[in-house]
């Protein structure tokens, strides 16, 4: 077995502190497949984008067929036979096929752009590596499964012999799925390499020779697909080092508040992201989505918050269906949300601390009078409130963008909580925050529980989901393939066969999210 | 009413709306470059001005009647070329927003073309006083004999049928040469184009000099087309009203021709009515307002697309 590619003890930190890859090393041999595999946040994009000169390590060593190398630029990786099918399509929509393929090497003759052989070198690629498609077509008018060939084909034309595929399945049908793999192998045996990123660990066993895993920034080490079983690398990808541990006393659920009955969702290419998906939120309970990322828990949690509209089936709040109706409607019945992601839904970040607490208030006659806003009793109240949430800041008037991510999302939550809700959407409420806001952010879920609010909460973190939550549903693929309506005998390991696949429920233990109502 | 007849259905008008047309032709063609490359260049006006006043300029220090027009044509070319470059690097490098820079370079070219007409010449309205030369008319054999066509179609001024060869020069670099395919490939997803190595910030540099060059053979056109002289503020308003052709013509070079011609039609007849008893005012005011409504047409529908393409 030829070593074609090798990286050791890479490092990279990203601008904010985040350390994405921390001493990473792997091998790769000519002509295989390799997987790697780890949970999101695991840093296997970064290590891509390293790779493809698109991120430049702190630290580190990258050997291409044994010579040290630096990759500076995609064009560097390039000239090396490095080839990225990217996650987001790098196609000009409404340029054709052949011409997407040829853009930046063109074929001439003269001064004009040779067509022909535009046409010509893209079919014959195709021919050769099984990949055919029409080159005369528009871009926007293929599908998705076509538009990743392109990609290939454009990474081959540039003679990428190691060709990166970061979640490639992510955006494909089941049949698309199949012929990728098909084409695969083939690019396999005719001595390409490629480097293969999945969750799927069905599509791992099914197509890869080895697989690298990724926990937390690290990699844990390089296993022969052969002899490994999909519980011993789900095992491997969720292990924790460090556990977190939350007091609360044991829930006492009241009446149903949220009710999700038969939601479906297709993405715009046509993708069901939502199937069928039914459970029940009631007060004084926390319940848990959980999945591992692009399974639905983003289009289901934008659907019932209103951020999204679209969708078949009904989300009621007390019997008030939410389903396209605005969002101004669902908070006034009284449904609070911390949005996943804080910069955009959020904050404002161009204004002060306290108008980002008022911004839930504005309708209140103790703020708002006929005319103008009560100066004082905003003042007054709004600082208090951010006291109450131990945001640091100077003084309730300091513009929220100067503050730290913890205290941004303190800002969220002051605004959320203070909203006397019966529902809280909490979506990944302390994603990327310090362990001290987290821990404040948690207590606060608790303490709402303890005072009958209903609680969504939606966590990418397992950890976070078994500690925090009372009850768990699990999506994978769109649909619902486990409930547990007591976490406390759940174990990181069992959730981890769900998430990924490995295991899913009867149909009636699933029933158990719908509660007689 | 018989009386608008009579000034829109005869032949001269007919030639005149190419004449009138041909400013607004070459802004336009200016404004599709950029836009074809993913920029915006608001400078057209202001780019006009200079180069109108640079070509009068140079034109009349040679001195040469039978080459002083051409050298001042290419000395207007060569400012044009400046102006986008600058344009190009405060947008690109020192990223300033590309309306505000557009709009500065609008608000210096009103004033400073002034304020150096007078320094030349004494006088802050026209330059009529320095003797400067006008560009050649062509009169082409054959069609000049053709009755009606020959009236429209040859005797018009040599810039006139460099703009229209140039909407055939510029369809046929964008969507026949490799550095075109690039062009369109920057403007719509520099993303893509980055990733195969394409530099986008040169070829956008490149596309904001072009854009230059072409608005300024407008702007000398204005200046040395039928008259020897320049004006304060003469291109009038012509580098927005390209804005809207290239806009309504979906920023293609024929699409942006059929506007400018549309334009050219309104212009043309506000001259013509205005020996009609319709109020000055309002006959002056009709291109402006077409594009008003063109341009509202047009945001209309951009809108109506963002929507179709964000929703969800
Ligand atoms: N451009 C970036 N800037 C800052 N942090 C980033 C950036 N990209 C990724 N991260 C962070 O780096 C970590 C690893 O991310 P990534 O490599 O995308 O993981 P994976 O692909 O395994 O899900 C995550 O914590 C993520 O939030
Ligand atoms: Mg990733």
């Amino acid at each position: 077995m030829e070593e074609i590619l090798r990286v050791e003890h890479l490092t990279k930190v990203y601008e904010n502190g985040i350390l994405a890859n921390d001493n990473v090393s792997i091998s790769v041999n000519r002509g295989e497949i390799h997987a790697i595999c780890g949970e999101n946040g695991a840093g296997k994009s970064t290590l891509m984008k390293v790779l493809f000169g698109l991120e430049q390590p702190e630290q580190g060593d990258i050997f291409v067929k044994g010579e040290p190398v630096r990759i500076q630029s995609p064009s560097a990786a390039i000239k090396l036979g490095i080839g990225m099918v990217h996650q987001h399509f790098m196609l000009v929509d409404r340029l054709t096929v052949a011409e997407n393929v040829v853009l930046g090497n063109e074929p001439r003759r003269g001064i004009l752009i040779d067509r022909e052989a535009a046409c010509r070198v893209t079919e014959e690629l195709g021919r050769k590596y099984n990949l055919e498609v029409d080159p005369t077509a528009l871009v926007a008018d293929i599908s998705v499964g076509l538009k990743q060939r392109v990609e290939i084909i454009k990474a081959l034309l540039r003679g990428a012999e190691i060709l990166i595929l970061d979640e490639p399945t992510a955006v494909l049908t089941s049949q698309e799925t199949r012929e990728l793999f098909e084409e695969l192998r083939h690019l396999r045996d005719a001595g390409h390499t490629i480097l293969f990123i999945s969750h799927k660990l069905d599509e791992v066993k099914a197509l890869c020779n080895r697989v690298t895993i990724m926990r937390g920034g690290r990699t844990l080490g390089t296993y022969e697909l052969e002899g490994l079983s999909k519980s011993d690398i789900s095992r491997m990808m969720v292990g924790r080092d460090v556990v977190l541990k939350i007091e609360k006393e044991p829930a006492s659920p009241g009446a149903v508040e949220l009710s999700v009955r038969g939601v479906e969702y297709w993405s715009e290419l046509g993708k069901k992201m939502i199937d069928g998906v039914s459970f029940d939120v009631r007060r004084g309970e926390i319940l848990c989505i959980a999945g591992v990322e692009g399974n639905g828990q983003r289009e289901l949690v934008e659907l019932i918050t209103g951020l999204r509209s679209g969708g078949a089936g009904s989300a009621k709040l007390r019997g008030t269906e939410l389903l396209g109706r605005p969002i101004r409607a669902a908070r006034k019945l009284g449904m609070a949300h911390i949005p996943s992601d804080r910069m955009v839904y959020g904050v404002a970040s161009s204004q002060s601390v306290k108008f980002n607490i008022l911004a839930g208030k504005v309708e209140d006659a103790r703020y708002t009078g006929k005319l103008l806003f009560r100066d004082r009793a905003i003042d007054r109240d709004m600082e208090a409130l951010a006291r109450a949430y131990t945001v640091k800041c100077t003084s309730a008037d300091q513009t929220v963008g100067m503050l730290s991510g913890g205290n941004i999302q303190k800002v969220v939550v002051a605004r959320e909580m203070s909203q006397e809700a019966t529902l809280l959407v909490a979506d990944q409420p302390t994603r990327g925050i310090d362990v001290g806001a987290a821990e404040f952010i948690r207590r606060r879920i608790v303490e709402m529980r303890d005072a009958g609010v209903a609680i969504l909460l939606i966590t990418a973190d397992l950890n976070e989901a078994l500690e925090l939550s009372d009850s768990i549903v699990i999506l994978h693929g769109g649909k619902v393939v486990a409930y547990f309506a007591d976490t406390r005998a759940l174990t990181e390991e069992e959730m981890g066969y769900y998430m990924l696949g490995v295991k899913s429920q009867t149909p009636e233990e699933v029933e158990g999210a719908v509660h007689a109502s | 009413m018989s009386a608008f007849f009579e000034a829109v259905g005869n032949v001269a008008f007919a030639a005149q709306i190419l004449r009138v047309a041909t400013p607004i032709l070459l802004a336009a063609l200016g404004a599709t470059i950029a836009s074809q490359a993913g920029c915006l260049n608001m400078g057209l006006e202001g780019i006009m001005l200079f180069a109108a006043l640079t070509g009068v300029y140079v034109s009349s220090m040679t001195q040469n009647a039978s080459w002083g027009a051409w050298a001042g044509l290419l000395a207007a070319l060569a400012v044009g070329a400046l102006l986008g470059a600058l344009l190009a690097y405060l947008v690109l490098h020192l990223k300033t927003d590309a309306t505000l820079a557009g709009v500065a370079i609008n608000v210096i070219g009103s004033n400073a073309t002034v304020f150096l007409m007078y320094v030349w010449t004494g006088s802050p309205g026209t330059s009529a006083s320095q003797k400067s030369y006008v560009l050649p008319t062509v009169s082409i054999p054959v069609i000049r004999d053709i009755p009606v066509v020959g009236t429209v179609f040859s005797g018009q001024n040599v810039v006139t049928y460099m703009a229209f060869a140039l909407v055939a020069a510029l369809a046929f670099f964008l969507y026949r040469t490799p550095l075109g395919l690039r062009i369109r490939g920057v403007g719509l997803n520099p993303g893509a184009a980055d990733s195969v190595g394409i530099n986008v910030v040169g070829v956008k540099y490149l596309a904001y000099v072009l854009s230059g060059v072409l608005a300024a053979m407008g702007g000398a056109f204005m200046s040395m087309g039928y008259v020897s002289w320049f004006a304060r503020d003469m291109t009038a308003g012509r580098g927005f009203i390209a804005l809207a052709a290239q806009a309504m013509g979906r920023s293609t070079p024929v699409g942006s021709m059929l506007s400018s011609i549309f334009f050219g039609f309104t212009m043309a007849l506000s001259n013509s009515m205005q020996s009609l008893s319709i109020p000055f005012e309002l006959i002056e005011a009709m291109p402006y307002a077409c594009t008003i409504l063109a341009l509202s047409a047009y945001a209309y529908q951009q809108t109506r697309k963002k929507k179709q393409s964000s929703g969800g």
